[in-house]
């Protein structure tokens, strides 16, 4: 157990289809009275059980921080994922009561910033929704570039049009607009930091832009939570419980470790926190590494895997665990 | 020398990335951006502004450093002089903008409050200790700053009250404390050492 593995009992007050592929998911307290508070760029860790499997996904809080009456998080369906997107999809209706974790926040605004540049691609604006309320409500400088694929699949662009008008730019693909990247980067006053949220490629090409055009990096902040990908199934032997495990297909390295009953640390379930990073102390076989958290370095030393979005194909696996 | 915790860890000069960079020395820091030109890309200073405050080299090292074609280049007879330039061209510059800093401990604390009240990151900002130890101190007493101070105590050139230097030195001041040497017994005159060089 850890910090964020604290939980709460959330009655879901409200379901709504925001267009084909994104619904958006109200929490309400079960006993009442006021979530607790959260800072713009938190996320909550869902629990989903889905006959006998327990899904525990990390979702962006949405909500205006200003705001704990309810948390609302925005899931974006994902046909060919491990099923828990779909879950909240085709199972979470309205009255139903749910586990959520405390709200941690690995994708805090620094507010030593003289301005927020902002750069989200799909549903990766959800993170940005609460942090402009929040810098909105203390007037602070801030600027949105969206990218998404359609107008119909712009999800809250009309919402953030409405409230920050010429503050929010959206980019279409179907209209090939493409987000000016480089003239962003070369025209923003000093002091200012930059936050990107979305696909893998996307953050990559801003960090590095931004490292080439002079961007410190503490002035450059990204989130991508890692969806947990299936794959051919493992062994794993867990030398300080004494288990040997199975890692099923669907199933993460992290999540079969928890079903053997050993209790890791984790936070984000998404490769990002760094919370679940485990010693290896061998291994005959390949690695399948999907965290942001390690370096390449530590990727090729052998001598560590994030159990949480990374996997393992080969003879033999020996985990300090 | 006697490791002080308090005092920021100076490093050396090196070209990073960026769209442009500003450096800014005096004295002997001037020998810090002749060393990192060794290193630089081509086109380096032609996105450069030279910000020098020659102090006691003198002539020294402007010839070399104009040397070096910066796209512009100025010099200043004080460390107070050069401030609203530096306050004026950060309020007029844009992320990409790098800063490097060489010479005494004043002209780094002194410039590095003014870039990270800029808003820059100052684990960004480039910095190299050269030239003189000769420290900057504000009395705790009446908060004046005394200047180039090298002697061991010190008369506060504010309200003249005889000053022990601590070796404690505060960023947001960019300057030593002093705190006075004989309160007990003003009488007292402890012998003057110089120190700092």
């Amino acid at each position: 157990m850890s910090a964020g593995t604290n939980k709460l009992n959330v009655t879901v007050t409200e379901v709504v289809a925001v267009n084909e592929l994104v619904k958006r998911f109200h929490f309400e307290r079960t006993d009442g009275g006021n979530l607790p508070t959260f800072s713009g760029g938190a996320h909550v860790v869902v629990e989903m059980r889905d006959n006998g499997t327990t899904r525990l996904n990390p979702y962006s809080l949405m909500s205006s921080p200003l705001n704990t009456r309810d948390y609302t998080i925005s899931v974006r369906r994902d046909d060919v994922g491990r099923g828990g997107s779909l879950f909240m999809h085709n199972r979470v209706k309205r009255g139903m009561e749910m586990v959520i974790s405390y709200p941690v926040n690995l994708f805090s605004l620094d507010l030593r910033a003289k301005k927020h540049l902002m750069i989200a691609g799909g549903i990766g604006i959800t993170p940005f929704l609460a942090q402009t309320a929040q810098l909105a409500s203390t007037g602070s400088n801030f600027e949105l570039h969206y990218t998404c694929r359609s107008e119909a699949l712009g999800s809250y662009s009309e919402v953030l049009r409405e409230r920050y008008g010429n503050r929010v730019s959206l980019y279409l693909d179907e209209r090939n607009e493409r987000i000016p990247l480089e003239r962003l980067l070369a025209t923003q006053p000093l002091g200012t930091h930059i936050y990107v949220c979305g696909p893998a490629g996307m953050i990559k090409w801003v960090r590095d832009m931004a490292a080439t055009h002079g961007w410190p990096d503490d002035s450059v902040h990204y989130e991508h939570f890692a969806a947990p990908q299936p794959g051919t199934p493992f062994d794993v032997k867990l030398a300080v419980s004494g288990l040997e495990i199975r890692v099923g297909e669907q199933q993460s390295l992290l999540e079969a470790i928890e079903a053997a009953g050993v209790d890791p640390p984790y936070l984000c379930r998404g490769g990002v926190c760094g919370q679940c990073e485990t010693n290896v102390i061998s291994y005959d076989g390949t690695f399948k590494h999907n965290d942001h958290w390690l370096s390449d370095e530590e990727h090729c030393s052998g001598k560590k895997i994030m159990p949480c979005v990374s996997r393992f194909e080969g003879r033999s696996l020996v985990l300090e665990r | 020398m006697k490791t002080i915790l308090s005092r920021p860890v100076y490093g050396t000069l090196s070209p990073q990335a960026g769209k442009s960079h500003l450096l800014i020395a005096d004295a002997e820091g001037a020998s810090a951006i002749l060393d990192l030109a060794k290193q630089a890309p081509a086109d380096f200073f032609a996105s450069a502004h030279i910000m020098f405050i020659p102090g006691r080299t003198g002539d020294t090292f402007q010839p070399s450093l104009k040397a070096l074609k910066p796209a512009q280049y100025y010099e200043g007879p004080s460390i107070a002089a050069a401030l609203p330039r530096l306050t004026w061209t950060l309020a007029n510059a844009h992320m990409g903008l790098r800063v490097y800093l060489a010479g005494t401990e004043g002209l780094i604390g002194q410039m590095m409050q003014a870039a990270i009240e800029a808003g820059i990151d100052p684990a960004s900002i480039q910095t190299e200790h050269r030239g003189s130890w000769a420290r900057r101190v504000q009395c705790v007493h009446c908060k004046g700053i005394t200047e180039n101070v090298t002697t061991q105590p010190v008369t506060c050139s504010h309200c003249g009250l005889l000053l022990l230097v601590r070796d404690h030195y505060s960023k947001r001041h960019a300057a030593f404390q002093g705190v006075c040497i004989n309160a007990e017994d003003p009488t007292e005159i402890p012998q003057t050492e110089e120190i700092f060089r």
